[in-house]
């Protein structure tokens, strides 16, 4: 009980959530954001704004607050640093307690910890940029379906990356039409093929005919190779019910793997169609169309790693990750630090890679970060040599754009992967010699061959717009 | 640019069947082989050798050859059990596993003697 009668009025923020003295528990939520305040207002106030907008508060007092112990539940605001490079821009620190959020609900915590608060006036700016979750929170949340270990069981698919590609034209093709792109680029050699993600099911290719004339493709070049094969179909749908139905009648065809969009469908859907996918033995690919709308931008929004952890917790097998070397955005050493995120049980702080705290997330199982956009074998030494085995490397142009067709795309990617793999384990450079590398494996495989003549040119050479916080003053 | 080629894989064919990694490379000779039993050995994988008439490959299980070599570090070692495996089962293809005890899988996996009808 504290002092006597209630004050109406507005206190500052800070009196109440800036609290340098803090010592963060483990079992808080932690995040840092990025904040850039309006011009004047100081910096302990405007953390102290983003903790109570973010958990308890809000901009007058209210008699309320006073059945409850406030000082339990507020966020607190416990350290302030620069950020690098940047003359009015901060690190906020904020611990919440883990009892304002709701067991096994990603939904809830970034209604919370991203709601309101980013249309915050004082604010001219603001970007979360990542989270702690205590293990006791983790432990709460489904998390991967199967993960790396089951899939690579399931798929009979040992100390490589393994191969995708997305069917292009994205829109427009037949079902039956698909299907043969599918079978092509399967019975070349790859793992997986995959739907893109604004195929759901239009007019021109209905999702119960796609499902059934892929499945025949899956079925074929499986007999015809003797490896297991999947192809990612897409149940995103415009109603959770419409979704399951999709999923439903994936499994009844015994497809192996079957893909979402998380980030347009939302983390509701996604959490309950990941806790489908466990219950019913299916792997899971996360599409993340939408990503960069929030995660683009420096300055606002949330970051990439932040999402993936997100995920991760929500439930996928799969996860896109950017690809370092394609047509997409992606800062190497950032990617890095992501791609842990979605793999390892323990994500020690490291700045270099933007990761902003220890993360544990015990047994819960890992993603395969999947690098997709604007990659073709010229690309196969560098992605091995970030992504490693645990991985998807996935060509969609790059199979298909192939002279002689999908399957010699296929066949060509394939060879380009073994080569990398067993250079790699012979103790070679990949990067470093990547010419000799592929050079010499094309000298048994026409396919490949062909392919490097046929895209030796391109590269995408852009700077990256979000690149980690660096001094460079 | 070249004429288009035809890709030559057939249901009919038996050798258009392939056997994951390494399979769409041409078979390695001693040295190439040694290299990735070194790494097998490098990553601290125990290698396990196992067998299987070629026709039955897709399946999971293959036969295993005795008992995986717990904690076997010699290359010599582990190549003669190949050889050994090979010699009394000549028709099937051979592999080299690598477990990997931390991660509960197999690390690596490659077919060390290539089954009858394959090059």
């Amino acid at each position: 009980m504290a002092k006597k009668g209630y004050d109406a009025g507005v206190k500052e923020y800070r009196d109440t959530y800036w609290m340098p003295e803090y010592e963060p528990k483990d079992t808080d939520i932690l995040a840092c954001f990025k904040i850039t305040p309006q011009p004047g207002v100081p910096r302990e106030e405007v953390a102290a704004a983003v903790a109570a907008e973010s958990s308890t508060g809000t901009w007058t007092t209210v008699w309320t607050d006073l059945l409850t112990d406030l000082d339990h539940y507020k966020g607190r605001a416990y350290r302030i640093e620069d950020v690098p490079g940047s003359d009015d821009a901060i690190y906020a620190f904020i611990a919440y307690p883990i009892d304002l959020f709701e067991e096994g609900s990603i939904v809830n915590v970034l209604t919370s910890l991203v709601g309101n608060v980013f249309g915050f006036k004082a604010l001219r700016a603001l970007r979360l940029e990542d989270i702690r979750f205590p293990i006791a929170y983790v432990m709460t949340c489904g998390g991967p379906p199967n993960g790396i270990q089951v899939e690579r069981d399931k798929m009979n698919k040992y100390g490589r990356p393994m191969l995708g590609c997305t069917i292009k034209p994205k829109l427009g093709l037949s079902a039956k039409n698909y299907g043969r792109a599918c079978y092509e680029g399967l019975r070349g050699g790859l793992d997986f093929t995959k739907d893109d993600e604004n195929v759901n099911s239009q007019p021109f290719m209905r999702w119960r005919d796609r499902f059934g004339f892929v499945q025949d493709a899956i079925e074929k070049a499986e007999k015809e190779t003797g490896e297991r094969k999947g192809h990612y179909l897409n149940v995103t749908a415009p109603t959770p019910e419409e979704m399951y139905k999709r999923a439903e009648y994936a499994k009844e065809l015994g497809t192996p793997i079957i893909m979402h969009d998380f980030f347009t469908a939302g983390f509701t859907a996604n959490t309950g169609l990941a806790n489908w996918c466990r219950d019913n033995g299916l792997l899971l690919h996360i599409h993340r169309a939408m990503h960069a709308v929030v995660d683009r931008n420096p300055n606002h929004g949330i970051h990439f790693r932040v999402l993936a952890k997100c995920l991760r917790l929500s439930g996928g097998d799969h996860m896109h990750s950017g690809t370092v070397v394609g047509k997409l955005e992606g800062d190497r050493e950032s990617t890095l630090g992501w791609i842990d995120c979605m793999r390892d049980s323990f994500i020690k702080e490291d700045r270099s890679r933007g990761i902003f705290f220890d993360q544990d997330f015990g047994s819960m199982p890992g993603m395969l970060p999947v690098a997709s956009g604007g990659i073709h074998v010229w690309h196969m030494p560098a992605l091995v040599n970030i992504f490693g085995d645990d991985s998807v490397l996935q060509f969609g142009g790059g199979t298909l754009g192939h002279p002689w067709g999908n399957a010699a795309g296929a066949a060509a990617n394939r060879v380009a992967v073994e080569a990398c793999v067993e250079a790699r384990n012979a103790g070679r450079e990949l990067e470093k010699e990547s010419k000799e590398i592929l050079t010499s494996a094309a000298k048994h495989s026409p396919e490949l061959k062909i392919a490097m003549e046929t895209w030796k040119e391109i590269k995408f050479e852009f700077d990256t717009v979000d690149k980690l916080d660096i001094q460079h003053k | 640019m070249s004429k288009v080629q035809d890709y030559p894989s057939r249901l009919g064919d038996n050798a258009s069947r392939k056997f994951e990694t390494f399979s769409y490379l041409p078979a390695m000779n001693e040295k190439q082989i040694r290299q990735q039993v070194q790494y097998i050995v490098d990553q601290g994988y125990n290698p396990g050798v196992e067998h299987t008439e070629v026709e039955n490959a897709m399946d999971n299980y293959w036969y295993m050859w005795k008992l995986p070599l717990f904690g076997e570090t010699d290359v010599d070692t582990i190549l003669a059990e190949c050889k050994e495996c090979h010699d009394a089962n000549p028709d099937n293809h051979v592999r080299l596993i690598g477990y990997d005890n931390y991660a509960q899988s197999q690390g690596a996996s490659m077919v060390i003697y290539r089954g009858k009808g394959f090059k």
